[in-house]
């Protein structure tokens, strides 16, 4: 199932490749409605249907190494796959195109919502949005704690829960140092087997 | 200095969030909330709000609106490059022993284990969000938004983008009845 990782160098001049990467990755960006996990399909239709950068499985092997590691998922691929294809160069460009446009709408949308803020009519709208959020939130929180269940087991979900929300909300400690400790704890046994063998 | 802080809030959700760009929002709000106070919570989620209505990557978005808005171009570039930069070096760089350990225990339990803290934060956030809300809508308009959206975005599956403009078209008609 371990395929090894070779890279097949592209049979394209680099130019080229620089074009494909270009126009790949700005139609996942502008099109990934729903945030990164949506893009994946997006993803997939340009490097493995359209420019044929990789082959299914390539691409599965990447989407699950990408998994592994932490950060937005959208951007680790296209600079992953910006990356393999065309190099360095490649992967800056993947990743302006990805990102770049949708960051510049943002700030559009965000500052002209802003420079009509006192109108009741934008403030109504403002409000509005809110309960929307909530529930996407929600649907979301819910779905975190259901994969927690079902991956690690109801009852050792709930106690991470429970000294998660203790150690977060009544002794304030920074989630970065608790995910930090989730770290220690997880590779602890390794340290210590490596230990006992020296 | 604000560009080092920019690069700190955002280099924490980059490399902490396990489970992708929405993973991180509760992360970002810690930090651009709770930490550094560059906006409140309301003015959190329109944010939430617009760049979920828009398409692309969520947390490249929220970096690159919050580093624009504190500190202009080079404030957005900064954010950008903390929520981006780090875990796709990571990627890239330790590509093979990775690779290796894809398989690994370890490197699996990880994913499951950071899933609960990232549940509670997400849980809290919802909380905190439904309490603006009925301070800001009410009640009824609140419980109205909830159920409405509730069932467009999970039983019609219709697309959020819609849901949010849907949403904001509800707020301009109340302004006038």
């Amino acid at each position: 199932m371990v395929t090894p990782h070779k890279e097949v160098p592209l049979e394209r001049p680099k130019g080229q490749l620089y074009k494909e990467l270009a126009s790949g990755f700005f139609r996942v960006g502008i099109f990934g409605f729903g945030g990164g996990p949506s893009s994946i399909p997006l993803v997939h239709a340009e490097a493995v249907k359209k420019y044929e950068w990789m082959t299914d499985d390539e691409f599965g092997d990447v989407l699950a190494l990408a998994n592994t590691m932490p950060g937005p998922i959208a951007t680790k691929m296209a600079g992953y796959i910006g990356y393999r294809v065309a190099g360095w160069i490649g992967m800056l460009i993947a990743l302006a195109v990805n990102v770049i446009p949708t960051v510049i709408a943002v700030i559009v949308l965000l500052k002209v919502l802003e420079a009509y803020k006192e109108l009741p009519v934008v403030q109504n709208m403002a409000h509005a949005v809110i309960p929307v959020v909530t529930v996407m939130l929600g649907v979301l929180a819910w779905d975190f704690v259901k994969k927690s269940g079902e991956t690690i087991g109801w009852m050792k979900a709930a106690g991470t829960l429970t000294v998660a929300f203790i150690a977060m909300y009544l002794l304030n400690i920074h989630p970065a140092f608790v995910i930090l400790a989730v770290f220690a704890l997880i590779f602890s046994p390794l340290l210590m087997k490596g230990r006992n063998r020296t | 200095m604000i560009y080092w802080e920019l690069f700190i809030a955002f280099l924490i959700p980059g490399i902490l969030g396990y489970g992708g760009g929405p993973a991180a929002i509760p992360l970002v709000q810690v930090e651009v909330v709770e930490r550094y106070g560059w906006m409140t919570n309301a003015e959190f989620s329109e944010m939430v709000a617009a760049a979920n209505a828009l398409p692309g990557p969520i947390a490249t978005k929220m970096a690159g609106f919050v580093g624009y808005d504190q500190a202009g171009v080079l404030g957005a570039l900064i954010a950008l490059f903390a929520a981006v930069g780090p875990s796709l070096l990571m990627m890239i760089l330790l590509l093979n022993l990775i690779w290796k350990h894809k398989e690994s225990v370890y490197v699996k339990s990880l994913t499951r284990w950071i899933r609960p803290i990232i549940a509670v934060l997400l849980v809290v956030m919802t909380y905190d969000f439904l309490g603006d809300s009925f301070d800001m809508n009410g009640i009824w308009v609140t419980l109205i938004l909830l159920v409405g959206s509730y069932f467009l975005l999970e039983r019609v599956k219709l697309h959020p983008a819609l849901v949010i403009l849907l949403a904001l078209g509800f707020g301009a008609v109340t302004t006038y009845i």
